[in-house]
């Protein structure tokens, strides 16, 4: 039984770990007109890397069919965009300053980060 | 026509610059047919340079599009591209028709899948659960059972394969992303369910004998029942955007154009800039305008709540969307494609449409922590059991961590607040006000105070003859037909009002002659053969007319915020005519309404104290400001604000843009199809007050609708993971099976849907 706890509360550690704790380090670097798909419920690559101070153009290409899917918002810069199925949205970033912008789905359950530095 | 709207040089989508002073930077962007290959690009690139003002020409191969710098005419890019063997149409092109269809048929295909996913799910799930209901054994004991329950976990397998696939696949990818989302509530809650079940097949002997207990039924059932809500909700979310897609179903798909003399109906997207369109009578106006031969009706209604046909005559600007009433009518496109009012409007709308109010925080927020939290929680409650729950407790325990992680919804929190949004703003873009962002529409729903400019808001703007008190047999015809003459040839505005008036009636000018405008007391001239004073009572007194009977007359209309102004002919008395800006037909209603509402509602004028103090308790203001300075308005809004009013301004949109501003909500009359004016949070595209009540009104109906989905949301999950946990089991006995878990869930995200929905049945006007 006590290996039985242990291993509950291992495995809740690993949880918080996975899910809160960890940091990537590794952001995609992207460039201009680089295609983020999103499929499955997840934006690929989500985790991206962009220079500071300088306007980006994203396309972003929604594969998933269901509605959840259907809108990206990136709220500190105020951006929200319907993204049709199976065509490419361009979304323009204005030149941003350093720092962590998340992008999501209107319930943010599929989730990613624009990383500029 | 509207004026913010149309200086908006670009959008964040790049879309085409008109820059109208410097042509040879205007860009027109087309879409290219036909072109297979990469060696197609150089060879429209260079046709398109050829072309006389071309000044750069670019094409994108991968979107098959291409910009074109420089002045020329788009019809002569156009035949470019086709003579070098291409097709090319333009860019602006209404898109949101082939969106939208395109998306309704995604939907229909994807609401197809998942109704064939949950059939097959539900064929397995049912008989077996059906079987367990009955008294069926679900235990395996023997190695026939154990063989049969092979066979039922196996086909379980295919169910979750088949069926459930793009929950594992989800769950997966989210996993490896260090994300996690309903998916994988979903794929942990079946798969330890099944998993546990195929123990329990393969090592009975791991397990004690009460706990073997199969699980498959639950597994099928919960994939099925899942499948299904999703289809359901498809279908409800589908009803939420049904404001948006009566305003893309306004634009008619064809047009009729004259192109070499001749008219032909061409596609929405292939109308250019100054072609000449027509439009008979019943059809659908397709793209904005000026009017250039005719006059007709139009129903503008669709767009602006106006529920009156608008006249249009030569010069008159007409919008797409609306509908020609009565007369043919040719007209210039002035703006096509994705820069008409309408699509201005749309995308608008759509915008504001995904944006979230701030109440909608809290519950991001969580949902963001929402499902780890879960699996947390499902962890623990299974540890619980297994401490110190009754015999048998792993199968307590398997049972208890499954139904925690599918009762669990973080979708009906995600959902609560946009599906509302959706359906506030939709609904009110229906009645004609144009609401920005969630933020404008959850602060108005909160306005205690509500400040009106006077002249253009409360009253017309338009200055128009009011009253005629004739005097000596006089005749109004004969009385306007001489003081229009008279007034004609004067630019001040009272005197416009005059000959608009008299245009109106249809009385014809006459000749004027030594026209003389006296300061300070008002004009003479002669007009045929008779010496016409018009003016004060000081001009009156100076060429000794009589005027002690109707003093008391000109008192009267002035205290009725009116300008009285005598009207003599040869030294005889004619008539007082009266001036005013006459206040809308409904302001006085509109403004009953807000009060009724417990708005505290105050008007600015900088018109003088006896004009602001007759309109006041005409339209039954008890508190106004008059001869207040443009640059003063904002003040006032700050003044109330420091009193602790959440502040409304509604304005002109222009003249008040600061007031506006400092508002908590900036309310911007237009008159027709001004829409979007900049410095507003929310615009009324019809001249009415009434617009202020009914956007109140539906922002707190919206409000009322998300705090009900809000708390459904939490009371949902608050009281449902710990029932699911066994909670309530040492009390009653009671634990929730993980079937019922699955139906709750998947009817949890549809009630919310459905009860934004109910919204669609709110009705605005009250008055």
């Amino acid at each position: 039984m006590l290996i039985i706890n242990i291993a509950g509360l291992l495995l809740i550690g690993l949880i918080v770990w996975w899910f809160w704790l960890y940091k990537p380090k590794d952001a995609q670097l992207v460039n201009n007109d680089d295609v983020i798909v999103l499929e499955n419920g997840n934006y690929s690559p989500s985790r991206i890397k962009l220079p500071a101070n300088k306007s980006v153009t994203l396309e972003f290409l929604r594969k998933d069919a269901s509605p959840c899917a259907e809108m990206l918002l990136i709220p500190k810069l105020k951006i929200s965009e319907t993204l049709p199925l199976n065509k490419a949205s361009k979304i323009v970033l204005p030149a941003m300053i350093a720092g962590e912008y998340d992008f999501h789905c209107q319930m943010q359950m599929y989730r990613g980060q624009i990383v500029v530095d | 026509m509207s004026k913010a709207i149309h200086e908006k040089k670009h959008n964040q989508h790049g879309e085409a610059d008109h820059d109208d002073k410097h042509p040879e930077n205007l860009q027109k962007d087309f879409i290219i047919e036909g072109a297979g290959c990469a060696s197609c690009v150089g060879k429209i690139e260079s046709a398109l340079k050829k072309v006389p003002g071309v000044t750069q020409a670019e094409m994108n191969f991968a979107q098959r599009t291409v910009s074109v710098r420089g002045s020329a005419g788009a019809q002569d890019l156009i035949k470019a591209v086709e003579q070098a063997g291409y097709k090319a149409k333009s860019s602006n092109a209404d898109n949101d028709n082939d969106a939208l269809n395109e998306k309704e048929k995604a939907d229909q295909a994807l609401y197809k899948t998942l109704m064939r996913d949950m059939s097959i799910a539900l064929a397995l799930g049912i008989p077996l659960m059906i079987y367990g209901l009955v008294g069926g054994s679900m235990t395996v004991s023997t190695t026939s059972e154990q063989l049969v329950w092979l066979v039922v976990g196996l086909l379980t397998l295919s169910v979750m394969i088949f069926s459930g696939k793009h929950f594992y696949i989800g769950a997966w990818k989210s996993f490896t992303n260090h994300s996690a989302n309903m998916d994988t509530l979903i794929a942990l809650g079946t798969g330890t369910a099944w998993l546990y079940s195929m123990v329990v097949v393969f090592f009975p002997d791991l397990v004690p004998v009460m706990a073997r207990h199969v699980y498959f039924e639950a597994t099928a059932m919960i994939i099925g029942l899942i499948n299904l809500g999703l289809a359901l909700e498809l279908k409800a979310r589908g009803r939420t955007s049904e404001a948006i897609k009566r305003l893309i179903g306004l634009q008619p798909k064809t047009a009729r154009v004259i192109r070499n003399d001749k008219e032909i109906d061409i596609a929405i997207a292939d109308v250019l800039l100054d072609d000449i369109v027509r439009v008979r009578p019943g059809e659908k106006v397709p793209v904005d305008g000026e009017v250039t031969e005719g006059h007709s009706a139009v129903d503008e209604s669709m767009l602006t709540g106006e529920p009156m046909p608008v006249e249009k005559a030569i010069g008159d600007l007409i919008v797409a969307g609306t509908i020609n009433k009565s007369g043919s009518i040719l007209f210039k496109a002035t703006r096509v494609g994705k820069d008409t009012a309408l699509a201005q409007i749309i995308n608008m709308v759509k915008r504001a449409q995904n944006s979230k109010p701030s109440i909608g925080r809290m519950a991001d927020i969580i949902s963001a922590y929402f499902v780890p939290a879960v699996m947390i929680i499902a962890v623990i409650s299974a540890l619980v059991w297994l401490n110190f729950g009754p015999e048998p407790t792993i199968a307590f325990a398997i049972v208890s961590a499954t139904t925690v992680l599918i009762i669990a919804c973080p979708c009906a929190l995600g959902l609560a607040t946009p599906m509302s949004v959706m359906v506030g703003i939709g609904k009110a873009a229906e009645a004609g006000v144009l609401i920005r962002n969630g933020e404008s529409l959850q602060t108005a729903s909160k306005i205690t105070a509500m400040i009106l400019d006077k002249t253009g808001t409360i009253t017309l703007g338009k200055p128009k003859v009011t009253d005629i008190k004739l005097a000596n047999n006089f005749t109004e015809k004969n009385v306007m037909q001489l003081v229009a003459s008279l007034e004609s040839g004067s630019e001040h505005p009272l005197a416009l009002a005059i000959v608009e008036s008299a245009k109106e009636q249809g009385v014809k000018l006459l000749k004027v002659n030594n026209f003389n405008a006296i300061a300070g007391q008002g004009v003479e001239a002669e007009v045929d053969g008779k010496q016409l004073f018009f003016g004060n009572e000081k001009l009156m007194h100076e060429h000794g007319i009589d005027l002690a009977n109707y003093i008391e007359t000109a008192q009267q209309l002035a205290s009725d915020a009116k300008t009285p102004m005598y009207f003599a002919v040869d030294n005889q008395f004619a008539a007082i005519i009266a001036v005013a800006d006459p206040i809308k037909e409904d302001s006085i209603s509109a403004i009953k309404r807000l009060q009724k509402a417990g708005i505290r509602v105050i008007m600015l004028t900088g018109d003088n104290r006896e004009t602001a103090k007759a309109v006041a308790k005409k339209v039954g203001i008890d508190e106004f400001f008059a001869e207040v300075l443009p640059e003063e308005k904002s003040k006032k809004v700050q003044d109330l604000q420091r009193e602790g009013e959440i502040v409304g301004m509604t304005g002109d949109g222009i003249n008040d843009a600061p007031a506006l501003a400092m508002a908590d909500v900036g309310f911007a009359i237009g008159t027709g199809t001004d829409v979007a004016i900049e410095s507003a949070d929310i615009t009324l595209m019809r001249g009415s007050l009434h617009g202020l009540a009914d956007a109140i009104a539906v922002s707190k109906a919206t409000l009322r609708n998300i705090k009900q989905n809000l708390f459904g949301a939490f009371i949902y999950n608050v009281a449902g993971i710990p029932f699911a946990a066994g909670v309530l089991y040492p009390f009653f006995g009671l634990l929730l099976s993980p079937v019922v878990a699955g139906a709750a869930m998947a009817f949890s995200s549809l009630t919310v849907v459905s009860n934004a929905n109910r919204l669609r049945f709110f009705k605005a006007k009250e008055h």
